[in-house]
């Protein structure tokens, strides 16, 4: 799959895959068909993995040559060694996850880099629908109260202060709407948060026990 | 969809001595296979089947016209099936101690004019492979495109991308393991003394005495299905049901599971060689590739090249979801390529053999890759 392909597919998707560097070693967290795996492997010369639950999805991914491990994110990423990809993608799944802090924790014990996006629950439609009195419906939240997938509501602001917990460092946050960046006002104008994050670096400390970079 | 039809099984003598893993060697021996398909001009699209516990050579098709037994891959093997005949040389071997064909335990040995019986050496996974190997050279396959296998069979395709890397494109292990646990190696055990102790044994020599051990034969076989069967399948299929509707306060057939089990034990007690059950669940207890290398399975998988596929499902106890994943790890912690599908299926370690749409399209869509490959 090359640029102009991923680009007609999914905007969002070809400006997130920007960010990750030629012949990367990627993990994809909830990979879906395998789209963004195919052409960071064929565009890129990335290689590695996708995670997916879904049955109806591995076969694509077989179809695609994307190499796929079916597993529910809920159990961890036990299977998959420390440090060993140089990004982790988690694009839209995070919001439909239990446990979403335990995940994170997990993404930033495998990866280098992480990438993470999940719909802005303060996009301005959606800030318009609450004060209307009901709970929003949109493009980015296409779901009703009572059959979404999506369990976690957050904002770009709600995002940050998690990372930072994690123990990942905010490299770049950018709101997309309709795959483009939004850089007035992104908290109310962009419906999907993208956030670029890097591992914090452990640096030695005079008392013995390692510290997190400020 | 159709079968392949109407097989045939061929022989093939082998004159120079194999030697074994325990040490012994067999000084000549014979292959029993199948072939199904056309094996291209460039040699490179064959496919090698290897069978489980008590399957055979005879993978798809039927061996005459009124034959009601299909292979027993019949499913996943043949015209426009996930392992596409049409497409693909594909070879079913029957392994070395088997009772339906190879050289084993029934078999004359030159050096003493008896039947081996106990006597059979006992061959391991990595024996079989090698074995394999010899009718691959034989046949002039340099390199398959696929090797695929369930239960014992995966084992055997692992083996085989571990110990002959150069000549496996692909590695097909479904509903297997790296190695047995405990548990597996108690059940096995089992099934061995219920032979063992059979009075008709005979240590072995039973064939002399014109007896089998028919007995030890049919607990064995009682005790493995069970372990084959997910207690939800069973209590679905059986739950409590009495055969004649009340307890007959006697030991003889109360409920239904008693009579169905019984009625496999004896069915495999006809056509199943007592030997041959001690020699094959004795390499199933031995396959452990992990274990030259301190129980590291990453560092005994390094030096594979094959791509893989390896499917496991939900309600297996026998060989679990679990145990495959430690496959993929391996494999993964070598950044191997790897597709791994868990097949939420209700029928335990039998789902391997079943057609369950979600893991037939896994396969298909698995060796439409592989063609495309060989295409290329």
């Amino acid at each position: 799959m090359n640029f102009a392909e991923l680009s007609r597919l999914r905007p969002d998707l070809a400006f997130i895959a920007h960010w990750v560097a030629p012949q990367s070693h990627v993990l994809d967290l909830g990979c879906g068909e395998g789209v963004m795996l195919d052409y960071l492997q064929s565009d890129k010369r990335c290689t590695g993995y996708g995670v997916e639950i879904d049955d109806q999805e591995i076969p694509r991914c077989i179809a695609r040559g994307v190499q796929v491990v079916q597993q529910d994110l809920e159990a961890g990423l036990a299977i998959f060694a420390d440090d060993v990809f140089d990004t982790v993608l988690c694009l839209s799944a995070l919001q439909m996850m239990k446990n979403v802090e335990g995940i994170l924790r997990d993404i930033t014990r495998v990866g280098q880099e992480a990438i993470v996006s999940f719909p802005n629950f303060a996009y301005w439609p959606h800030r318009l629908a609450l004060l209307r009195g009901t709970m929003p419906v949109s493009k980015s939240l296409p779901y009703e109260w009572y059959d979404t997938p999506n369990l976690r509501c957050a904002t770009i602001h709600d995002f940050k202060e998690l990372a930072d917990r994690v123990g990942l460092e905010v490299l770049e946050c950018v709101a997309l709407e309709d795959g483009h960046p939004v850089s007035f006002l992104p908290n109310w104008r962009g419906s999907l948060a993208v956030f670029r994050l890097r591992k914090k670096r452990l640096i030695p400390h005079p008392s013995g026990i390692a510290q997190h970079e400020r | 969809m159709s079968s392949i039809g109407i097989v045939a099984p061929q022989s093939m003598q082998f004159a120079t001595p194999l030697p074994l893993q325990s040490g012994a060697s067999l000084a000549d021996y014979t292959l029993v296979y199948e072939t199904y398909g056309v094996l291209n001009a460039q040699r490179s699209n064959a496919v090698l089947i290897c069978h489980a516990l008590n399957a055979s050579h005879h993978v798809a098709g039927i061996h005459h016209a009124d034959d009601t037994s299909r292979g027993w891959w019949d499913n996943m093997v043949g015209p426009g099936k996930p392992v596409d005949t049409d497409r693909f040389f594909v070879i079913g071997v029957n392994n070395l101690g088997s009772c339906f064909g190879s050289t084993g335990p029934m078999h004359h040995n030159a050096a003493t004019g008896k039947p081996y019986g106990a006597s059979f050496p006992v061959v391991t996974v990595e024996d079989w492979v090698h074995a394999q190997a010899r009718l691959a050279d034989a046949l002039g396959i340099d390199c398959f495109a696929a090797v695929m296998g369930g239960s014992l069979g995966g084992m055997q395709a692992m083996a085989w991308s571990m110990m002959y890397a150069q000549r496996v494109r692909h590695c097909v292990v479904i509903a297997s393991a790296p190695r047995l646990s405990a548990q597996n190696i108690a059940f096995n055990d089992v099934a061995r003394q219920a032979i063992l102790t059979d009075p008709d044994y005979h240590g072995g020599d039973f064939y002399a005495h014109g007896v089998v051990p028919k007995n030890g034969l049919r607990v064995a076989r009682m005790v493995g299905h069970i372990t084959y069967l997910s207690n939800d399948d069973m209590a679905e299929k059986f739950g409590r049901e009495l055969r004649s509707g009340a307890y007959q306060f006697g030991y003889g057939v109360d409920f239904e599971i008693e009579s169905y089990l019984r009625y496999q034990g004896d069915k495999f007690s006809q056509y199943f060689d007592a030997n041959t059950y001690l020699l094959i669940t004795k390499a199933l207890d031995y396959f452990d590739p992990a274990r030259a290398y301190d129980g590291d399975l990453t560092r005994a998988m390094a030096g594979t090249t094959a791509h893989f596929l390896v499917v496991s499902f939900s309600t297996d106890w026998r060989f679990a979801p679990a145990r495959s994943r430690e496959i993929v790890q391996a494999l993964v912690n070598n950044r191997r390529c790897v597709t791994y599908a868990e097949i939420d299926a209700p029928h335990g370690h039998d789902a391997f053999l079943l057609d369950d749409a979600r893991y037939m399209q896994c396969a298909r869509a698995y060796y439409e890759r592989v063609w495309e490959e060989v295409r290329a």
